[in-house]
């Protein structure tokens, strides 16, 4: 599967995500610079964490209007892949590919934490080598991961069974007490109408070797990787 | 010409923000605080052109990048 990952002056998780992919993966990869009008042969497209254009104004809002978010925007409407970790997840939201928006964490505070999030539908491009109910513990990075939709959002995506993970607590209770940052309905994750287009806070590609702590990340991967091979 | 830009999160929002600020006012001693709500001010100094069509432009800017329609509202004057 080819994987390119979109760089913003600001992108800061571009490297890490480079490195699981063709390290960790085998698979071929490369950089879409903000400027590319193009994505090439692109399978799946990779908006990664950072402060794009420095946060400036709201997360996401500058980066948005790239040349190169107009080419992921054409992309995931002509049902290819796109993931969007953390900043990439705020500029999905920013760019309408996704409903809602990431707002501030409810303590004001920046959380660099290992957390718990449990995958709620196996029924998606980056979910479906896990069970459903798994236990992931991937870390999150983020002063803006607060989940905000109106209640009728909320409502639609669960319908749907558009939100893949929910934050929980490490027996994968879905309860305030395992909600980092105040996510309406503990959501960390959603995917679009056309399931081809998913935005999450934590960061799989921090989880997805021992040395680092923890490799549940890789599920999310290896997801993808055999929804390539079934598509 | 200045277009004067106020853009507020919308009231369905939580805005901690506002609500620390809050705390800290009446931790000061302030009394009397209902609430505390934190948005931000824009300013956009404009070359020339019809009020009707500057306000035309504005708005969409608003619309468009300087606010957030899921979470904000704008109001905006142009002098």
């Amino acid at each position: 599967m080819n994987f390119g990952i979109i760089r913003f002056p600001g992108s800061n998780c571009d490297q890490d995500c480079y490195h699981v992919l063709a390290n960790v993966f085998g698979q071929p990869v490369r950089y879409i610079w903000h400027k590319d009008t193009t994505l090439g042969d692109v399978d799946c497209v990779v908006v990664p964490g950072g402060f794009s254009y420095g946060d400036y104004l709201r997360t996401g809002a500058i980066a948005r209007f790239s040349p190169a978010m107009k080419a992921v925007t054409a992309h995931a409407k002509a049902g290819g892949l796109v993931i969007g970790i953390c900043n990439g997840f705020q500029i999905l939201c920013e760019a309408h590919l996704l409903p809602g928006a990431l707002i501030r964490n409810r303590n004001l505070k920046f959380i660099c934490d290992h957390v718990y999030i449990r995958v709620e539908t196996t029924d998606s491009p980056f979910t479906n080598a896990a069970q459903k109910g798994q236990v992931l513990r991937i870390p999150i990075a983020h002063g803006e991961g607060n989940y905000f939709a109106e209640p009728e959002v909320i409502e639609q995506l669960q319908r749907e069974d558009r939100i893949l993970v929910r934050y929980c607590t490490k027996a994968g209770k879905v309860t305030d007490a395992g909600n980092p940052n105040g996510s309406r309905d503990n959501i960390a994750g959603i995917c679009n109408e056309g399931r081809n287009v998913f935005g999450l806070m934590p960061h799989p590609e921090r989880a997805s070797e021992s040395i680092l702590g923890s490799e549940d990340g890789r599920v999310i991967f290896e997801s993808l990787l055999r929804s390539a091979v079934t598509a | 010409m200045k277009a004067k830009i106020i853009v507020m999160p919308k009231k369905t929002v939580l805005d901690p923000q506002g609500k620390t600020v809050q705390h800290a006012l009446e931790s000061m001693s302030f009394r009397g605080i209902k609430e505390v709500r934190v948005g931000k001010f824009i300013e956009v100094e404009l070359t020339s052109g019809s009020k009707p069509a500057l306000k035309k432009k504005i708005d969409e800017a608003c619309h468009k990048l300087l606010s957030n329609p899921v979470i904000e509202d704008y109001t905006f004057e142009i002098k």
